[in-house]
């Protein structure tokens, strides 16, 4: 079966990069078939919630410094409808990483994750919310963000310009777009693929403090 | 990492001599009479002659009994008011101590005393906080890292990493990985605090003392609020709508730069830099490099120095647009932000175009830069200039000579210059306070020596006067560039190094003036090729202390506008 092609505006869809693990995630998300009736009205939520997904303002280092740039005139992140910035993680989508994770924020940002309201994704900015950056040495640095929380996109660089931030935001709006939103994804909590990730994550992180 | 540009150019040797050679030496203030002069009327002073490392400083050795008091009588009879650093060192066998860096504000004198203790299980030495107030977080610093605890200071927390962590990391033999797992449960913040002393039989007493009571109506600000600038956190406590204190909690973007780099060479070394202060990546690195190159004995050209200069201006410019940008954003002018952000978006340009980089720029290296100036960057800044003294003028319009903008700086958020200097706080927050600070003027370097500005210097000492010192000093840093930028010196862009770079064994300060204060590298070194102690004055850690004596007072509605005002950078606080 063929499978459907979102529509992103401003780039075509041969020209992502890393289409297979996009056209994985899309079959695994629909392996047990869809409901027609339903599936049409999916898209149109997923279309609206696409197109305005609202940022939490939280950044840590220079990455936010790159995102204040990304929101400002040049880059004008409001023509993919991502102007929204929220300080309250209560009202936000996606919680952009811009920058290092250290050991005594981890704690910060998993209540931050917590707090948001489902359905959310993470994005990680740049080297060091990837996987510690230059720091990754450090007796401080949280190696990788997804050590804590699931991460939906990586966008690396160091830090990333703003063309790949809008970029790492398009692939988002993609896999937004090949979600089922009346069946797993406006109940993130029974969301397979998301959850076993967060648990096993969370599990190790427990496992460890309880051997120290 | 792009550090591996230690191999350079094999002509720049042959080429170096021609550079240096004295051609036609017009005196220094000619050259600003007419930038527009024809192009080979270099302004070239004769070269001053290399002293093997320069910077080397020689702490005199005070035993930690004598320490208070001749501290005292430094400070008195010395006047020296400016106690610039502390630098805490583990000497591994001699013990543990600290390096107090002092510069007399009045003299231009500087002075080094170094005080060590043997003991490691309990090392004490006594305070200097009551003598100048910024001792108080440069001793928590040292007590967090070192595990040395002062005498007689009043508030012993920890003050960067959490207040369970076990061990002091930046000891030689402490293994803070191993001791320290990730822990995913919320920090318990005490609140009280304990003092030690020594009494008369000379066994150590502990005092304890309460940071916040319980009838303390209580704030907390941060660590994620998108008006610390970072991720900091502010315990706040409350009288009515009046700030009564304000207890800073750092460390939450720590990430053991220094500890690091006692790891990796000195090239690596300087990666971490732009990391630090990504809006004084220029002048942090510079700083770096200057150490390393006067510790070293590292001849640099010419231009090299001339075109430092000018990046470092262009990034002061881009450094404070961005302040004026935020604190509006702060306030609530969406509009003003934009204005800025349009603006910066020039200077990046120009980086971009020499250098590859838009914030972390990577451009700075040991004996030169990374890479040559651009063809168009001349044409380029010469644009930029005139576009910057006209815009600068839609910042008056739109914001700073606003009612609203002004009824809510204008008197608020008062440091005194008895305040700035003890608490020392560099640059243009300091010299809002009328404090003459600028280290290009008393102490300079690159080639501020043969450029005429002025060292903008206010006297009101409230959040008005810190925003217009920045506004000021941006068409003063203009002013610099237009001198230079039609006198860049031909030369080689880097002096060849050996592959393998080594500091002679001994200790090195130098200090440059960053976007927002001085900032100055402390290098220790054993003769190694990577440094035994490499430390940082940090611009923004004597800012965010200040906040407490700025905030008094001040209702809790403007606590964000001072707060933008002294424009800190949190990863720099917290290195």
């Amino acid at each position: 079966m063929k499978l459907k092609r979102p529509k992103i505006k401003s780039i075509p869809y041969e020209e992502f990069n890393d289409n297979e693990t996009y056209e994985k995630l899309v079959k695994e998300l629909n392996e047990n078939g869809v409901n027609v009736i339903v599936k049409k009205l999916d898209d149109l939520f997923d279309w609206g919630r696409s197109n305005s997904l609202w940022p939490l303002t939280f950044a840590t280092s220079c990455c936010g410094i790159e995102f204040m740039a990304v929101c400002a005139a040049r880059y004008d992140i409001a023509r993919f409808g991502f102007e929204v910035t929220r300080n309250s993680p209560r009202q936000a989508d996606v919680i952009l990483v811009n920058g290092t994770i250290t050991n005594k924020m981890a704690p910060v940002l998993k209540r931050l994750y917590d707090q948001m309201a489902d359905p959310k994704y993470v994005v990680a900015i740049g080297g060091c919310a990837i996987a510690g950056g230059p720091f990754t040495k450090s007796y401080h640095v949280v190696k990788g963000v997804d050590k804590i929380i699931p991460v939906d996109v990586y966008v690396p660089g160091c830090p990333p310009r703003p063309e790949s931030f809008l970029y790492g935001m398009m692939q988002l709006q993609r896999i937004v777009k090949a979600e089922n939103f009346f069946g797993t994804t406006n109940r993130k909590e029974k969301d397979p693929q998301t959850l076993s990730e967060s648990l096993e994550s969370i599990k190790e992180v427990v496992e460890k403090q309880q051997e120290a | 990492m792009e550090e591996k540009k230690d191999l350079q150019t094999p002509e720049v040797a042959e080429t170096k001599k021609a550079a240096a050679a004295p051609a036609e030496t017009p005196a220094a203030p000619e050259a600003q009479a007419k930038p527009a002069a024809a192009k080979p009327a270099v302004t070239k002073p004769a070269p001053k002659p290399e002293l093997p490392g320069e910077n080397e400083i020689k702490p005199r050795l005070v035993e930690p009994e004598a320490l208070h008091d001749e501290m005292l009588r430094l400070r008195d009879e010395e006047k020296m008011d400016f106690l610039e650093l502390i630098t805490g060192v583990d000497w591994g066998e001699e013990g543990l101590g600290c390096v107090y860096n002092l510069w007399s504000t009045a003299t231009g004198k500087r002075e080094y005393v170094k005080t060590v203790t043997p003991d490691r299980e309990n090392p004490f030495i006594p305070t200097v906080s009551d003598l100048w107030t910024i001792a108080e977080v440069y001793e928590r610093e040292v007590l967090d890292f070192y595990g040395i605890k002062f005498l007689g200071h009043k508030d012993m927390r920890r003050i960067f990493l959490r207040e369970d962590w076990v061990g002091y990391p930046f000891r030689k033999d402490d293994k803070p990985e191993e001791q320290n797992p990730l822990k995913m449960e919320n920090e318990v913040l005490s609140d009280t605090t304990v003092e030690y002393n020594r009494d008369a039989e000379g066994n150590i007493t502990e005092t304890e003392h309460v940071v916040f009571a319980p009838e303390d109506y209580m704030v907390n600000i941060g660590p994620q609020h998108p008006s610390t600038h970072g991720v900091l956190h502010f315990r706040v406590a409350l009288e009515g709508e009046r700030i009564k204190k304000i207890d800073p909690k750092l460390g939450y973007i720590h990430r053991g730069i220094e500890k690091l780099n006692e790891s990796y060479t000195y090239p690596q070394t300087l990666a971490l830099t732009d990391r630090m202060d990504y809006l004084g990546a220029m002048q942090s690195r510079h700083a770096l490099c200057m150490t390393i190159e006067k510790a070293a004995n590292i001849e640099v050209s010419d231009r090299v120095q001339v075109v430092r200069t000018i990046m470092d201006e262009l990034q002061r410019i881009d450094s404070h647009i961005l302040f004026f940008s935020c604190l509006c954003q702060d306030m609530g002018a969406t509009t003003a932000f934009l204005y800025g952000f349009r603006d910066r978006e020039k200077v990046l340009d120009i980086f971009e175009e020499t250098c590859g980089g838009r914030l972390i720029i990577n451009y700075n290296m040991i004996g030169g830069l990374a890479a040559d100036i651009h063809p168009n960057f001349q044409k380029r800044v010469k644009e930029f200039i005139p576009y910057m003294r006209k815009n600068i003028k839609e910042y008056y319009d739109i914001f700073i000579n606003n009612v609203i903008a002004r009824n809510r700086l204008i008197g608020v958020g008062n440091l005194t210059l008895e305040q700035v200097v003890s608490g020392g706080c560099t640059g243009p927050s300091g010299r809002a306070s009328g404090w003459h600070n600028d280290v290009r003027k008393r102490q300079p370097y690159a080639a501020y020596d043969r450029v005429d500005f002025k060292e903008i210097v206010r006297t009101e000492g409230d959040s008005y006067a810190r925003l217009l010192c920045r506004m000021d000093e941006i068409e003063q840093s203009l002013c610099i560039i237009e001198q230079l930028i039609d006198n860049i010196p031909e030369g080689p862009f880097q002096t060849k190094t050996k592959p393998i770079i080594k500091v002679p064994a001994g200790k090195y300060y130098s200090c440059v003036e960053g976007s927002r204060g001085e900032f100055g590298v402390y290098l220790e070194s054993t003769g190694d090729k990577s440094p035994y102690r490499l430390h940082y004055r940090s611009t923004g850690l004597p800012l965010v202390w200040i906040m407490d004596a700025a905030c008094r007072g001040e209702l809790i509605a403007d606590m964000m506008a001072i707060n933008g005002t002294l424009d800190y950078v949190v990863p720099d606080i917290d290195r």
